[in-house]
Parts: structure tokens; C-alpha cells; sequence
């Protein structure tokens, strides 16, 4: 394999695991006040992410930093493109960041206001991304619009599940239910906004060229179907893999479509380092990146037990 | 003003602020590890009470590093295309490595060293905080090396307009990253201790006065004997514990930041004679170049001196490189701002080698189990802003200084900013995280005050006399200190 076309496929697994992983810690940010009945519920919700989501975080981090070593003029103007909404998400990020770690130090109106911004920085970053890509591949207010709502709503069914896996009591009643509810909106979303990926030019060209990209759309459609009959008859550590699984495929679609012209008129061959840089960043990743997965996996594994009110 | 200078604007508000939270992220991680280390070693339980207790104040103030980092890695990108683009290939290398190798280790372990308290072994929860603050300080390596090569280029060729890496040991291994990485951990180590310095001399302060109240107001009744034992957490013994390493830490931190400091001052006589000779104001080309102090003061032979170790030496002027460069790279102007270059390069070593003289002298009149005196527990607040602003200072010199270059000698900062931004985007970006960073500072101040006013959880007493604790059950009763 070319080293382009690996490096291609490692940012495209970074941001899928970025999606995957703070997909739910996004979920679970926005949910806050829907699905907590007063403070202990909402310190066990919260709990559930604590221990993980900056680690989860650091996959974007990860992912932007390999498109800058990778592909520097991919990163340069996608992130110059994309300026004011980057700006948001960056404000998003921050507020949300210093309120998830702030509200267990402090008491009263400043917790309230801690939980405010956990809630506006999970949902406005959420949306935002989705919106992002959307526009990336259309250039259209209705596509923004359409990528954010899907990004959005795949993150609070994502998020619901993982609140439902990861509590008992009342608070993982609630989070099924919700999940349930809210899959009402999530499904029809991406009914909508998956086939409708091919239909801007450059994004065209790819799926008549790849017709695997139908069926990963079509799979990431299945996938979020099957996850919400999963959650209705309380199989929760499936549903949370069934609702990771579409999250994976709606990022793998949307990959697959930038591969060749991530951003109009930049190839990937053109966009990327010299095969020095590609090739000494490649050994370090392959020798860095299992003992990543390793660690972060076991941190899931000690806080693996469901946390309790 | 157009958007290059408020993208300017914009890096240098964003950089300086994150960084005022980074050293003490790097410094107080590894004082908070120590402590720890402390406590297992011996078990007394002081050391878990100060634990806990910085532990908390690292926690409030690391969450403010990792978020405004955020802003770093993104901004490269959004105000800076044309120099992301050149750079990528080089400049992006340590910053991926930054992410893969130090990132994960810093917050995958110090979540587990959060929420592990009571849910990991002991050594295994120690050996947590470790690797995270590890992870901390490797991350700083790596920026700091991707700073380093923007200073002093090395291990590259350019092709087509763009910067090719060629030797990736050379990028890591930069004379120039050598003498910068040892130089700003230690600063951070000083900034750290003199954070501790600061903390510790206030609660001494604090104590001992509420341990007067508590004498001049005697306690007839139990309740009132309850409220003023309750207030009286304190621990006269902890404090000048804490206060005593801090100094250590400081004074030995300040030592190899002034070694790394004239090893980075040797380097930039070769390496970016125009910051140098800006430092010092030096119009001409002179053997045996003299350096003041304060304006108005002149030491024959100093500068050459302090930057080739050598008192005849020929130190390069401002004018003389200007003249060369424009033969060398065309019409332009290379000089950067002299005042901000020359003020700076003041305060940093005015201010640093203050807080370091205030560290000697605390250890010298601590020595020998005596206590610390009334007025320095008071001016130990002083070592807070001190070796702050010196570090401020000395990312002026050094940022400020490399001007008009992004890249030495290879990229202009004017030929670095993104073309299609507009002068609006960058007024509205540049306001919003004015905005949110002033909103925050305020926040993080007060929390920190806050906690520090409070003190350590105090120690539950128990009921029934006991055997002496294991470290286990010291844990147990002081567990949830930590959590959300």
C-alpha cells in the first residue's frame, strides 16, 4: 500500500474513533438535563464519562495533529476554510471542558452554571461537526444543516445508550427510554442525509466510482435500526456496539467520499509529506499506537462496573 | 492593522495565556507525584493530606492547559495556512508524535489517578500520576522541539516551496531544543515551586494567626472548643514540609534554568545574532561588546562575555546584520521590536534570579527545624507573580525577537498568514477568546483562592484509639476528596 493512502486511512480511523468515543461523551453532556432528576442522578451520569473523556478527546488532537504532519495543505485549509465554525467548536470545547472538570468543586449557581456549559458545549460541538462535514462536501445551507442534525442526534442516541450500559436505577430506565425517543428523530435524519452524500459533484463522482460507499450508508442505516430493536428489548451492551457501529460507518462513508479530493480541487497525492516524513511517522505510529489502544482500553475495563446512585 | 496583525494579536494572547497554566501542569504534576511518592514511602499522612490538597489545585488548573491547548493546535492551521503548509512536513512530525506519544499517557492516566483512588492498588494509583505527569513533560519536549526548529532550521531541504524533512533525529535533537527544553521545564519547575512557595507561606500566615484568635478567645463551651478545632485544620509541621521541598525544587529548578539559559544564549550568537543584539540594543558590530544592566549602566565586555564565554569576542549589531541580510535575502526590514526584545530580555532574568534568591533565602532561614519567619511567610506571596512574569518575558525575547521570521532565515511571518481569512474573521475570533479566556481567568483565580483559603480536607478523628494506620485506611477516610 501507498503511504498516502495509509496515512489516509489512519486519520480516517483517528476521527472515526474521536466520533465513536467523545460521540457519547457528547451525548451524555447533552442529555444532562433530560435525563436527570436532581444532583446525585446527575453526578452519576456524569461519572459514567469522567475517568475517559479527556482521553477520548485527545483522539481529535491526534487526528488533527497527523493531518498536519501527513497532509499539511489538507489541514491548513480545511482548518483556514472553516474558520468561524472552528472558532465555535473550539469555544465549545473549552467551556465544556473546564465545566466538566470545575462542577465537582464548586456549589450552588456556579454548579448550575458548570452544567449549563457541559450541556451548550456538548450539543453546539456535536452539531457543529456534522455541520461541518456536510458543508465540506455540498457547499449548501440544507446539507450544513442535515450533517449537523445527523452528527447531533447519532451522539444523543449514542450517548442515551451508553447512560443506559453504564447506570442502574432509575436514571437507566430513563436513558432506554430516551434513547428510544430519540432514535424517533435520529433514524429518519440519516434516511435523509446518508443517501443524499452523493450528490454534489466531487462526492458524486466517488460513490458512482465506489459503489461500497451505497452500502456502507445503507450498513450505517441498518446498523442504527438494529441498535434501536436492541435497546427496546434491554440488550444495552449491543445496542451501544450497534449504535458505535453506525457512527463508524457514517464516518467511513464519509472518508471513503474525501479519498482521492478531501477538499475541492486538493488531491491526497498533492496535499501530502514527502515519503521520508510519511515513512518515519508510520513506524512511530505502528509502535505507538497499540500500547495507546492498550491503555485506554484497560482505564474502560477499571471503570467497566455500572455506577450506581 | 490588517489580519496579519491581529492574527499576531491573536497567537501571542492565546500562547501566553495557555502557557501561564502549562508549567505549573509540568511542575506541580511532578510535585504532586512526589508528595505521593512521600506518603507511600512513609507513610505518614501529611503527605496525603498535601496530596490531596495540590493535588486539587493541579486539578483546577490543569483542566485550563488542556482546553486552551486545544486552541494551539487549531490555530496553526486556521490563521496560519500559508505557514502550515510549508511547515507540515517538518513542523508536523512532533506535533502528531506530541499527541500520540504525551497526550494520551497525560489524560488516560491522570482520569485513572482521578477516579482511582479507591478502585486501583495503591502502587499501581501511584505509578497513574507519574505516567500522566510523564506524559506531561514529554509533551512539552516535543512543542518545544517544533519551537526550536522555527528558531534554528535543521534536518530539511526545500522542494517546490515547501519545507521536506530529511532527518527527523536532527529535528529531535536540535542544539537549539537541547538548551530550550531543559530551560522551560525547569522554568516550569521554578514557577511550580514558587506556586507551592506562595500556597505554603499563606497558610503559615493564616494559621498561625487563627491559632492566636483561638488563644486570645478562650473556648468555654464544647461547641465553641468544637468550631475552633474544626477551623484549626492546620498543621504547622505539613506546611513547613511543603514549603521546604518547594524551596528545594526552586533553587535547584532555578540553577539549570540559568545553565540552559546561557547555553541557549551561546546558541543564538551563532544561530539568530539579530535576537541578541536587539537583547542588548547593540547598534554595531563590536569586539568586546559591553551589556547594561538598566539603561544608563554599561559592564565593558559583558555581552561577550555572557554569549561566547569569551570577553574580546565579536558580538554582531543590529544595523551590520540588517545590512547583510538584505544582501543576503533582498530589501526588508529584519530588525524586531527593539523595546519590547530589550525590556524583555530584562525582566526575564531580573525577575527569575529574584525568585531565586528568594528561595535561598528562604532555605537559609528555615535551616535547622527553624520555623519561618513572620515577615517571609509574607513575601513568599511574591514568588507566585515573580517567576510568572519572567516567563512571560521570556516568550516575548524569544517570540518578539525571532521577527520578522516565522521560520528563520526560510519563511516571513507576512508570507505565513492564511490569504483567505479576512481581517473580520480574525477581529471575531481574536474576541471571542479575548472574551472567554478573561471570563475564565477570573473563574480559576477564584477557585484557586477559594481552595487555598480552605485548606486541606482535615483529618476525620476516630472515635476508639487505633493502632497506628496503614496507608490503606488513611485512604479510606480521606477517599472522596478527589472525586467529581
Amino acid at each position: 500500500m501507498e503511504l498516502t493512502t495509509f496515512w489516509f486511512l489512519v486519520i480516517a480511523f483517528l476521527w472515526t474513533g474521536y466520533f465513536v468515543l467523545e460521540g457519547f461523551d457528547f451525548g451524555v453532556g447533552a442529555l444532562l438535563p433530560v435525563l436527570s432528576r436532581g444532583e446525585g442522578e446527575r453526578r452519576q451520569m456524569l461519572a459514567t464519562i469522567g475517568p475517559v473523556w479527556d482521553g477520548n478527546e485527545v483522539w481529535l488532537i491526534t487526528a488533527v495533529g497527523a493531518m498536519f504532519a501527513a497532509f499539511p495543505a489538507w489541514y491548513a485549509r480545511l482548518l483556514s476554510g472553516f474558520y468561524l465554525p472552528l472558532v465555535m467548536v473550539l469555544a465549545g470545547l473549552i467551556v465544556r471542558g473546564v465545566a466538566l472538570e470545575w462542577r465537582g468543586k464548586v456549589e450552588g449557581r456556579e454548579r448550575a452554571l458548570c452544567d449549563a456549559g457541559i450541556v451548550a458545549g456538548s450539543v453546539l460541538t456535536a452539531f457543529l461537526w456534522g455541520a461541518i462535514f456536510g458543508n465540506l462536501l455540498y457547499g449548501t445551507m440544507a446539507a450544513t444543516v442535515l450533517g449537523g442534525a445527523l452528527s447531533l442526534t447519532l451522539a444523543v442516541v449514542h450517548g442515551a445508550v451508553f447512560v443506559a450500559l453504564k447506570t442502574t436505577g432509575p436514571l437507566r430506565a430513563r436513558a432506554r427510554h430516551t434513547a428510544l425517543a430519540v432514535s424517533v428523530a435520529a433514524l429518519p435524519v440519516a434516511i435523509v442525509a446518508l443517501p443524499a452524500l452523493p450528490g454534489a459533484g466531487a462526492a458524486n463522482a466517488a460513490w458512482t466510482s465506489h459503489p461500497v460507499l451505497w452500502l456502507a450508508a445503507l450498513a450505517a442505516m441498518i446498523a442504527l435500526a438494529s441498535a434501536v430493536a436492541l435497546i427496546w428489548r434491554r440488550r444495552e451492551g449491543w445496542a451501544f456496539t450497534a449504535t458505535a457501529a453506525s457512527i463508524v460507518l457514517v464516518t467511513g462513508t464519509l472518508f471513503g467520499t474525501l479519498w482521492r479530493e478531501p477538499l475541492p480541487g486538493l488531491t491526497v497525492a498533492e496535499a501530502a509529506s514527502g515519503p521520508y516524513t510519511l515513512g518515519v511517522m508510520t513506524w512511530i505510529g505502528l509502535i505507538a499506537l497499540p500500547f495507546v489502544l492498550a491503555y485506554q482500553g484497560w482505564t474502560y475495563w477499571v471503570f467497566r462496573r455500572r455506577v450506581t446512585a | 492593522m490588517d489580519a496579519l496583525d491581529l492574527a499576531r494579536w491573536q497567537f501571542g494572547v492565546t500562547t501566553v495565556y495557555h502557557f501561564l497554566f502549562v508549567p505549573l501542569t509540568i511542575g506541580l504534576g511532578i510535585f504532586v507525584a512526589g508528595l505521593q511518592t512521600a506518603w507511600h514511602r512513609t507513610g505518614k499522612e501529611h503527605y496525603l493530606r498535601l496530596t490531596k490538597f495540590f493535588g486539587k489545585l493541579f486539578l483546577i488548573n490543569f483542566a485550563m492547559g488542556v482546553v486552551t491547548g486545544l486552541v494551539q493546535e487549531f490555530q496553526f492551521g486556521m490563521n496560519w495556512s500559508e505557514y502550515s503548509t510549508f511547515v507540515g512536513d517538518v513542523f508536523g512530525a512532533p506535533l502528531a508524535m506530541e499527541a500520540l506519544l504525551a497526550f494520551f499517557l497525560e489524560s488516560t492516566f491522570l482520569g485513572l489517578w482521578i477516579f482511582g483512588w479507591d478502585r486501583l492498588p495503591k502502587r499501581i494509583h501511584l505509578a497513574c500520576i507519574w505516567a500522566a505527569t510523564i506524559g506531561s513533560n514529554l509533551s512539552a519536549y516535543f512543542i518545544l522541539a517544533a519551537n526550536a526548529w522555527m528558531k534554528h532550521p535543521v534536518g530539511y531541504e526545500v522542494v517546490d516551496g515547501r519545507a521536506r524533512m530529511t532527518d527527523l533525529w536532527a529535528v529531535l535533537t536540535n542544539s537549539t531544543a537541547l538548551a530550550q527544553v531543559p530551560h522551560v521545564i525547569a522554568a516550569s519547575f521554578v514557577i511550580a515551586g514558587g506556586f507551592v512557595i506562595a500556597v505554603s507561606g499563606y497558610r503559615i500566615t493564616r494559621e498561625r494567626r487563627m491559632a492566636a484568635d483561638a488563644d486570645a478567645t478562650v473556648p468555654f463551651t464544647r461547641a465553641a472548643r468544637g468550631r475552633v478545632a474544626a477551623r484549626l485544620t492546620g498543621d504547622p509541621a505539613m506546611w513547613r514540609s511543603s514549603l521546604r521541598a518547594a524551596l528545594v525544587m526552586t533553587a535547584i529548578a532555578g540553577a539549570v534554568v540559568a545553565g540552559s539559559g546561557d547555553l541557549s544564549g551561546q546558541y543564538l550568537r551563532e544561530q539568530q545574532p539579530m535576537k541578541l543584539a536587539a537583547a542588548e540594543g547593540l547598534r554595531h558590530d563590536e569586539k568586546g561588546a559591553p551589556f547594561s544592566p538598566v539603561p544608563g549602566i554599561e559592564v565593558p565586555n559583558m555581552l561577550s562575555l555572557l554569549a561566547a564565554h569569551d570577553p574580546g569576542a565579536e558580538v554582531q549589531g543590529i544595523d551590520d546584520i540588517q545590512r547583510r541580510y538584505e544582501q543576503r535575502f533582498g530589501p526588508g526590514d529584519y530588525v524586531p521590536n527593539l523595546p519590547v526584545v530589550y525590556w524583555s530580555f530584562r525582566v526575564m532574568t531580573g525577575f527569575g534570579l529574584s525568585t531565586v534568591g528568594l528561595s535561598l533565602l528562604g532555605l537559609w532561614l528555615t535551616r535547622r527545624r527553624r520555623p519561618a519567619p513572620e515577615w517571609f511567610a509574607r513575601i513568599c506571596l511574591l514568588a507566585l507573580p515573580l517567576p510568572t512574569l519572567a516567563m512571560i518575558a521570556g516568550w516575548l525575547l524569544s517570540e518578539i525577537g525571532r521577527q520578522p521570521w516565522t521560520v528563520q532565515g526560510e519563511l516571513l511571518t507576512a508570507a505565513s498568514v492564511s490569504p483567505g481569512v479576512s481581517l473580520s474573521e480574525v477581529a471575531i475570533s481574536l474576541a471571542i477568546f479575548t472574551a472567554l479566556y478573561g471570563v475564565l481567568a477570573i473563574a480559576e483565580a477564584r477557585l484557586l483562592v477559594r481552595y487555598v483559603k480552605a485548606g486541606p480536607e482535615p483529618v476525620e478523628t476516630p472515635l476508639e484509639p487505633r493502632l497506628p494506620d496503614d496507608i490503606d485506611a488513611q485512604a479510606a477516610r480521606l477517599a472522596p476528596t478527589l472525586m467529581y
